[in-house]
């Protein structure tokens, strides 16, 4: 069982490091809010699944469209916003979401909200190999959506916008569209996963979405190497089991990642796996001369 | 026919006129060359055309439509393209991706969007058709961002080409290339005319936009001085005044 829970964990983390690559991997809009919108999208399913004893599935996808509603917005102000003032934009949100849910007596404050019941299917509540099956059908739908968007001429729009945006808008790319839609994908991505989070842990309370969460999430994507999918899933697997297996580096989480993301930014800029990474260029020369 | 009318455009930044009142008109398949010394207001009259600055007063009509003040993706959509004389190329895609940017211009408005893909055959084939008009053909699957000068200041003219426009604004298409890359682009320019397709040319290096253009608009101080084939722009007092400042030496500055 234990096995099971943290791979329904790691699940998530996958889910939210997809989503932030869809913002800041190919649309090249930094976020440091990205627990923030994990959030949204926990405490709406919590709400409507615990007190207003919704079920299960149409609460999952109120915390997908109540999230991405949030995210377009978020987006709709990065309009306006560059770079490191996005930065410090999005920390922003994350400071106001999660004070929101702690003063706010209908979020629970302090102690946030409890009795979240287990997933359901028709036919009875998941166990916890169900809900993993479960977390593990939203990394392939949230792989799937960034395969998609890659490959269509959305994706080429966004990835334009990352490299330059005014070379974008010359190009008759309306730069402005895109960057409100790659945020609305990438915090749909991170309500799914907040849905998930919230029935998973039964009880969710505001400082599970600080932004120190945001940082975890960037520093797994920039690990695994941003802007690829592969690398968004590599990071999320490999810092997110780190701490399982060393009991006591979980007591020094922040400052590992802190050094992490260092290190990385340092010496190794394109992760682990990105597509200008050394290993990576590496496997795809010995994929060229077989 | 008019391609291209511009009447009373005026720009003014923190009480600065960068722009003042100033008129012409495009034909099409002519090449134009708005030239002026430093400061005149050509950079100014090159963002209020291609929407990258939208102007406080005078309007812009291009093929009988108003399109004072348009954001940048809807002149390009609608058939103006610009480059850029600081080149922008978008340096982590490829040479021939670069160029499908643009390519997917009509579609970035519709849902098609998503349903499409760029990565097919066709997609691929029309853009290395446009990297061949310009030479780059060869380069097609290198990052855009390990061409030299010369090869990126061609990538621009291709990336504009492939919205198809019917106006091309050239913005110091010449700048810090080599002589013979120079020739080169000059002919593709003059081979793009004689296609049927119109310019606006903003140069420094006279000899070669003199030998390009057919009419030629001057500015100077944001105001329009001058006008004409470019024999005539050549010899106009108020235009050697302008490049050579006699009027400031006259002041005793």
């Amino acid at each position: 069982m234990y096995v099971y829970t943290v791979a329904t964990l790691l699940g998530i983390y996958c889910i939210l490091t997809l989503g932030l690559n869809t913002i800041t991997g190919i649309a090249g809009q930094i976020s440091l809010g990205h627990a923030a919108f994990l959030g949204i999208g926990a405490y709406t399913a919590a709400i409507l699944t615990v007190r207003h004893a919704w079920d299960f599935w149409p609460a999952l996808l109120a915390a997908v469209a109540v999230t991405a509603a949030a995210g377009a917005l978020v987006g709709a102000a990065a309009i306006r916003v560059r770079e490191d003032f996005l930065a410090i934009t999005t920390m922003g949100v994350n400071f106001v979401v999660v004070a929101v849910f702690l003063y706010f007596p209908f979020f629970g404050g302090a102690f946030g909200i409890g009795g979240i019941p287990a997933p359901s299917w028709p036919g009875g509540s998941l166990g916890k190999p169900g809900l993993f099956l479960l977390v593990l059908a939203g990394v392939l739908l949230a792989l799937g959506v960034n395969l998609w968007l890659l490959r269509s001429w959305v994706g080429l729009a966004l990835l334009a916008t990352r490299e330059d945006e005014d070379a974008a808008r010359a190009a008759g790319v309306n730069v402005r569209r895109f960057k409100i839609v790659a945020f609305t994908v990438g915090t749909a991505l991170a309500g799914l996963a907040g849905s998930f989070y919230a029935h998973f842990l039964t009880f969710i309370s505001p400082e599970d979405f600080g932004f120190a969460f945001s940082i975890t999430i960037l520093c797994m994507l920039v690990f695994g190497g941003i802007g690829t999918n592969r690398g968004a899933i590599l990071g999320a697997g490999v810092l997110g089991v780190l701490p399982e297996l060393f009991r006591p580096l979980a007591d020094y989480r922040m400052l590992t990642y802190g050094a992490i993301l260092l290190l990385m930014m340092r010496w190794a800029p394109h992760g682990l796996l990105g597509d200008e990474s050394a290993l990576w260029r590496a496997l795809a020369r010995r994929r060229g001369a077989p | 026919m008019t391609l291209l009318e511009v009447t009373g455009l005026t720009k003014r930044y923190a009480g600065l006129t960068a722009l003042d009142r100033v008129s012409f008109a495009v034909s099409e398949a002519e090449i134009l060359g708005l030239f002026g010394p430093n400061g005149a207001g050509k950079t100014t009259c090159f963002h209020c055309l291609s929407g990258f600055a939208v102007p406080d007063g005078g309007r812009v009509v291009f093929d009988g439509r108003d399109v004072t003040g348009w954001p940048p993706h809807r002149l390009a959509q609608a058939g103006i393209a610009r480059t850029f004389q600081i080149v922008r190329p978008f340096r982590n895609l490829t040479v021939l991706d670069n160029v499908l940017v643009a390519l997917g211009h009509r579609r970035y408005e519709r849902l098609g969007a998503l349903l499409g893909t760029w990565r097919g055959r066709e997609p691929r084939r029309r853009a290395l058709g446009i990297l061949e008009r310009v030479g780059l053909a060869a380069e097609a699957d290198r990052m855009a961002g390990l061409l030299p000068l010369g090869m990126l200041k061609r990538l621009e003219v291709a990336r504009a080409l492939a919205l198809a426009p019917r106006l091309l604004l050239l913005d110091e298409p010449f700048g810090g290339l080599a002589a013979e890359e120079t020739a080169a682009l000059a002919a593709l320019v003059a081979d793009l005319r004689a296609q049927g397709l119109t310019v606006v040319l903003v140069e420094h290096q006279m000899r070669v936009a003199m030998a390009l253009v057919d009419r030629v608009v001057v500015l100077d101080h944001g105001a329009l001085i001058a006008a004409g084939p470019p024999d005539a722009v050549r010899g106009d007092a108020r235009v050697v005044e302008a490049y050579l400042g006699t009027d400031a030496v006259a002041r005793g500055h």
